[in-house]
């Protein structure tokens, strides 16, 4: 088994906002290892991004860690200075965002903003990073990358825009990449490219990836493991097998069923009563038990502890404590 | 699915340009072709879906249909009677037949004015009704979509998203329509929301013998919920057929190759994936012969100089490709 890359752990990101203190992130704890995928799964709000950003301490001004730890190659990035973070961002831990436009700089050529942290981090001149940001230009498939080079940001289209942002990410191999929603802005024929761009590269430059998606069909095609998080908790957390095959928490089983299948005609779809809690909500117990249709009187008292169902697959939720009956669940399913 | 004579809506050849001016004088130099010679019949009851990636014209049709574009070309049939070229005055009386469904349904809300007043608003232009009676009418409204009534006088930015989308859905219903356009309904919602307004819509057709075009970007949400399915690419129809028949035999590569795009939710299985290389031709300068033909798989010599025919290749199943016999 590879060694580990990055361990969160207990990890709890406040905002400070007009109505007060809000938890976006309420103690996750999750490791990722060397060349592994984990896929950071959910729907808007319930703390993906907020994790993600954390990791980088990227955190807008009202938000802040406010304790728990990340362990990135034996450094706690949490307590590490704005310069000592500097040199690890874009160097050993870069990231891709979902709306490229806005991730890149209107006013500088692409060539400009690819051959910066080649010429901060690895030191290189302004010609080597020149030719060096051809080569990566060239490793994502942008055909004419000595042209690319001088054009601005908005020259491009979407999706040759998110692989410059790819090349930007790998410019000084990262053993790191976190990629928030990378495909989401763009169609499905570019997704797919860019799906097997970021898989190829990661065989090749041996990189452990961060995905945080809220499509279950790149979840599929992607993810080692996957970690599915409902308003700042992880609720469950297991290799992608079991977590299609074998779902556990209602929440897993309620996304899994609310994506209409391209491949079955006949699918019903389940969606799940509700909505999404605002952070400023406060819930007792169980976070998801309003929207359970299984939830008992001490999921609305009580938060479930974490359970193990196997070596790399867990769970939070009071089902599976085995004092309630699980067969509505199993009916549904089968 | 009913197949009435007369189609509820019928598209002839229906083109939609946009000019681009440049130069001193503001000249027309060029145009953008958005919507191409698309030719449909809808007939009541059933649920078209249009699909293909962004750019591709299905947004600019939809808005065509209902008359927010004007038609460059070709002539649009509602219930027999040629809407197109008619002038606003008498265009009125379709309006309120032919309603749509926006995706981001807070841009389409008056941030300031209540949701009840809002609903009310289709009353006030469309018909005679009271104070008391429209009011009745929106709470009845509220209610079908799974609102309540406590909602009325409330502003839009008290709603979640999926709320705001029930609200996109009362409005475009209040005046009975029997078409509703829903132009990426569903795309921005959170799936399990999104599950929740597939229903919603789906209820509502129901009782409402609602005639849907349904126009989005995700296959996996089209084929649950449409009998037909037009796909376009760069301002054309490449191939309509029933979902069953699209979904199970594509024709056209470029359905195929969509088909394979999408990642399927079962982990360890490996498809046969086509991969199309390069990105969506400029519209403004598409390319000669057949738009698909840069990026086509199987594409010949005949392909770059001659535009396909629209041809049914099957029962009810038409595709516009050389390489289809």
């Amino acid at each position: 088994m590879a060694e580990t890359l990055l361990r969160v752990e207990n990890l709890v990101t406040t905002f400070s906002t007009t109505e007060g203190k809000v938890s976006a992130v309420r103690g996750v704890s999750f490791s990722v290892r060397k060349g592994e995928t984990l896929c950071i799964v959910g729907e808007s709000g319930c703390g993906k991004s907020i994790t993600s950003l954390s990791i980088m301490r990227l955190l807008p001004n009202n938000g802040t860690i406010e304790s728990g730890s990340i362990e990135f190659a034996g450094r706690d990035l949490v307590k590490l200075s704005k310069e000592e973070l500097r040199r690890i961002r874009g160097n050993e831990i870069s990231m891709i965002f979902q709306e490229p436009m806005t991730a890149l700089n209107p006013v500088f050529t692409v060539g400009y903003q690819l051959r910066e942290p080649l010429m901060l981090h690895q030191k290189l001149s302004k010609r080597e990073a020149h030719e060096r940001s051809i080569e990566l230009l060239k490793q994502v498939g942008i055909p004419f990358p000595e042209k690319r080079m001088k054009q601005y940001p908005h020259e491009l289209s979407g999706g040759m825009r998110q692989r410059v942002m790819i090349a930007m990410a790998l410019a000084c191999h990262p053993s790191l990449l976190i990629a928030d929603e990378p495909t989401t802005a763009l169609d499905v024929t570019i997704q797919a490219q860019i799906l097997d761009l970021i898989n190829e590269l990661k065989q090749k430059l041996n990189m452990a990836v961060i995905l945080i998606t809220h499509d279950m069909g790149v979840v599929a095609e992607m993810a080692d493991r996957v970690m599915v998080m409902y308003a700042g908790e992880k609720v469950e957390e297991g290799d992608v097998e079991s977590i299609f095959a074998n779902p556990r928490h209602p929440y897993t089983k309620g996304l899994l069923k609310s994506v209409p299948s391209v491949d079955d005609e006949e699918y019903s779809l389940e969606p799940i009563p509700g909505t999404l809690p605002s952070l400023h909500e406060r819930i007792d117990g169980c976070r998801f038990h309003p929207r359970c249709p299984f939830a008992t009187d001490q999921c609305r008292t009580a938060p479930p502890p974490e359970k193990t169902i196997s070596a790399s697959h867990s769970v939070r939720c009071w089902l599976e404590e085995g004092a309630h009956s699980h067969e509505p669940v199993q009916a549904a399913t089968s | 699915m009913s197949q009435s004579k007369q189609p509820l809506l019928k598209l002839e050849n229906v083109k939609k340009y946009y000019p681009i001016r440049g130069g001193l004088l503001r000249r027309i130099q060029g145009y953008v072709k958005a919507v191409e010679n698309v030719s449909l019949d809808v007939f009541a009851g059933e649920s078209i879906g249009i699909v293909g990636e962004s750019g591709c014209g299905k947004s600019t049709l939809g808005r065509t249909i209902l008359g927010l574009e004007e038609a460059t070309g070709g002539a649009i049939f509602f219930r027999g009677e040629e809407i197109s070229r008619l002038p606003e005055r008498q265009r009125k009386k379709w309006k309120k037949e032919m309603q749509m469904v926006f995706q981001d349904p807070y841009a389409s809300l008056n941030p300031r004015q209540r949701i009840g007043h809002a609903l009310e608003e289709a009353f006030v232009i469309h018909t005679n009704m009271t104070k008391a009676e429209r009011e009745e009418r929106v709470l009845q409204l509220l209610q079908e979509v799974g609102l309540r009534p406590e909602h009325y006088d409330r502003y839009p930015h008290e709603f979640s998203g999926g709320q705001r989308q029930r609200i996109g859905i009362a409005r475009a219903i209040a005046l009975n329509p029997s078409l509703v356009i829903c132009d990426e309904a569903v795309s921005a919602l959170d799936v399990s929301v999104q599950a929740q307004i597939i229903k919603l819509l789906k209820d509502i057709q129901e009782k409402h013998e609602l005639t849907y075009l349904f126009i989005s970007h995700d296959l996996g949400v089209v084929r649950h919920f449409c009998n037909r399915v037009l796909v376009m690419y760069l301002g054309h129809a490449v191939e309509l057929a029933p979902s069953r028949e699209l979904y199970a035999n594509p024709l056209h590569p470029y359905t195929k190759a969509l088909l394979s795009a999408i990642p399927r939710p079962k982990p360890g299985v490996k498809r046969e994936r086509i991969r199309l290389e390069g990105d969506l031709p400029n519209p403004a300068n598409p390319p000669k012969g057949c738009p698909f033909h840069t990026r086509c798989p199987v594409a010949t010599e005949r392909c770059k100089q001659e535009r396909p025919e629209w041809k049914e290749a099957a029962s009810s199943h038409f595709v516009a490709c050389h390489e289809v016999k």
